[in-house]
């Protein structure tokens, strides 16, 4: 019988705790296919989070580095300055990114560390349990920010790869997301282009993926989508926003 | 190799360098900036990478990064900059990843001085961050010393994969010494077949990692470092003693300290007084036993520090109630003199003789 789809070599056989309807599960897949087809898995190094991705390390088929809250891009940046023929990648959520680890993240990008990151937005802190985090839209709940999220007193959503965006040292930045099979086919082709930002030496590589969480919103799998589709993408818009021959 | 004289600071990178360490994460700060600045003029022309990070956090995960991937490295900070790298450093001794710490430490608390301290000492020995580790705290009187320290404590790190920490005062750094760069005993290091450099698809992955969400298997992760602590408890101690089976008053101090004590308890003898002198080299692990060999008769320890009485604590483990102690010290960068020294050791034995 003809093989016409298996799982990509780039993940491991443990089953992943995600929530259903969770979008990890899908940008660990593309994370692993790409790893695998562009021939990196075998000399590749991934570096988790802290927060629902925290168990990456058991997920992906590469060897991996748990870093601390936020310091996944500085753990990274030591591993890539002494295995420079090697590949290196963060996987990280919005606290752990956009929040916690703002420092690292704008100063790896800004040294154009040869390094790649995957960036999970939610909206939300899904691992503690729903908390705002900075890109937590406003009006949306969070259990700390029970009558949702006020601008006057916090702030709007912070825009990250925009902000990535106007620095040198990131030389491919792009938002995506994966709530339709279409979708899911861009998201891969970005994670590829950015995989090969690093691969062809040019610099440092993002890809934001506006992700759901349906525990944390209070939604059905399905539901979570839609609300991501209506309430997420309007801010948080799709597209490209720096490639290297931009750059260049 | 002819001596050469040396500010401590470069020393140190000079000697780590010599150990064959090749990545440097550091951020500035007084009073240790000379070791960067000197790594970031050395370590390229051996072929190692010197990188200035955006904050001392990020320097030591650089580090977490680096020793993960199976290199010799280090970083070097002062006393307000460990502070921030403790977050680092328990994940480094967590995931059990060998390291070079420097603390060249200053007056504090809070942003304090710039003047010389030993002010860190609880914080080096008692662990700064989170949870059950212990870092090997070494602590050189002279720069000699501080160069031998600094090639043997890589060699410590990748035996016991655990950090270690030079704890020097602003002294040491700023000091000028000859200074040779020796070869160290020869220790039998294991192979890094742990770290995160590809599978290249030969093996399963490696993967460096603190988290235990089990209870039991963190139990067992504490029970598996604290046999190892044991056993640098049993290994590693160093200690360096004057005249205790003699002295009528023994005075424990470290670092440059001991230098001015030393000076203290010349001037001491010249006047008829025995003064012995318990100086250890590790501060953790503490050398707890070698005050078990001071004589019975000895009227009191007198522990001299440059802060406010951080190491009396481990000296009061040590005697168990056998001999009254003592404290004097100076804080904020203040460097006790040899005259007070003397006058407080005239005071245990009730004035002048």
């Amino acid at each position: 019988m003809a093989v016409v789809f298996k799982k990509t070599r780039g993940l491991t056989d443990i089953p992943t705790h995600y929530c259903p309807g969770c979008t990890h599960g899908i940008v660990h897949r593309l994370v692993g296919e790409a790893l695998e087809e562009l021939g990196v898995l075998d000399i590749a190094i991934g570096v988790a989070p802290v927060g629902c991705a925290v168990l990456a390390y058991k997920y992906f088929n590469c060897d991996m580095h748990e870093a601390a809250h936020g310091r996944a891009p500085a753990v990274a940046t030591g591993i890539k300055r002494v295995l420079p023929d090697n590949f290196v990648f963060t996987y990280q959520g919005d606290g752990d990114l956009a929040s916690i680890g703002t420092a690292e993240i704008v100063h790896a990008a800004h040294r154009g560390e040869k390094i790649s990151t995957i960036f999970i937005n939610n909206a939300i802190y899904g691992m503690t349990g729903g908390q705002m985090a900075p890109t937590t839209l406003v009006g949306q709940k969070a259990t700390t920010a029970p009558q949702g999220r006020d601008e006057a007193h916090c702030g709007k959503p912070i825009r990250i790869s925009e902000m990535l965006a106007t620095i040198d040292g990131a030389k491919f930045v792009e938002r995506v997301t994966v709530t339709t099979p279409a979708h899911v086919r861009k998201a891969k082709k970005a994670i590829k282009e950015c995989f090969k930002t690093q691969i062809e030496g040019k610099g440092f590589g993002i890809v934001e993926v506006l992700s759901t969480c349906p525990t944390n919103w209070g939604l059905t799998p399905e539901e979570a989508l839609r609300w991501l589709e209506d309430n997420m993408i309007p801010y948080y818009p799709l597209g490209n926003f720096r490639r290297p021959e931009e750059v260049e | 190799m002819a001596k050469v004289l040396m500010k401590g600071n470069e020393a140190i990178g000079a000697a780590a360098i010599k150990a064959g360490c090749k990545y440097f994460f550091g951020y500035p700060i007084t009073p240790q900036s000379e070791l960067p600045e000197y790594m970031a003029r050395e370590l390229p022309k051996v072929g190692g990478v010197f990188l200035q990070a955006e904050s001392e956090i990020a320097a030591i995960n650089m580090v977490y990064g680096a020793a993960g991937a199976g290199a010799r490295v280090m970083t070097s900070s002062s006393s307000p900059g460990i502070s921030l790298k403790q977050e680092g450093i328990s994940y480094l001794a967590g995931a059990e990843l060998p390291c070079l710490i420097v603390n060249i430490m200053r007056g504090g608390p809070g942003l304090g001085g710039i003047q010389p301290s030993q002010t860190d000492y609880f914080q080096a020995t008692r662990g700064g961050g989170n949870g059950d580790y212990r870092l090997v705290v070494l602590a050189p009187a002279n720069i000699q010393e501080l160069a031998d320290l600094v090639i043997e404590g890589f060699d410590i790190a990748d035996q016991y994969r655990n950090p270690v920490m030079i704890l020097g005062d602003g002294m040491i750094g700023q000091m000028m010494e000859p200074v040779e760069f020796k070869v160290p005993k020869k220790r039998e290091l294991p192979e890094k077949d742990w770290a995160t450099t590809g599978t290249l698809g030969k093996r399963k992955p490696n993967i460096i990692n603190s988290l235990y969400l089990a209870a039991e298997e963190l139990e067992e992760h504490n029970k598996k470092l604290q046999a190892k602590y044991d056993e640098i408890r049993r290994k590693e101690v160093k200690v360096e003693s004057y005249n205790i089976e003699d002295a009528d008053v023994v005075i424990a101090a470290y670092g440059t300290t001991s230098r001015i004590v030393r000076t203290a308890i010349a001037k001491l003898e010249r006047e008829g007084y025995k003064v012995g002198l318990i100086r250890p080299i590790t501060l953790w692990p503490y050398p707890y036993d070698e005050f078990n060999k001071i004589n019975d008769n000895c009227k009191g320890v007198l522990t001299v520090e440059m802060n406010a009485g951080q190491m009396v604590d481990d000296v009061k483990i040590a005697v168990e109630g056998r001999f009254p102690v003592y404290f004097y010290g100076r804080t904020g960068g203040m460097v006790p003199t040899p005259d007070e020294i003397v006058g407080k050791v005239k005071e245990i034995y009730g004035g002048e003789k």
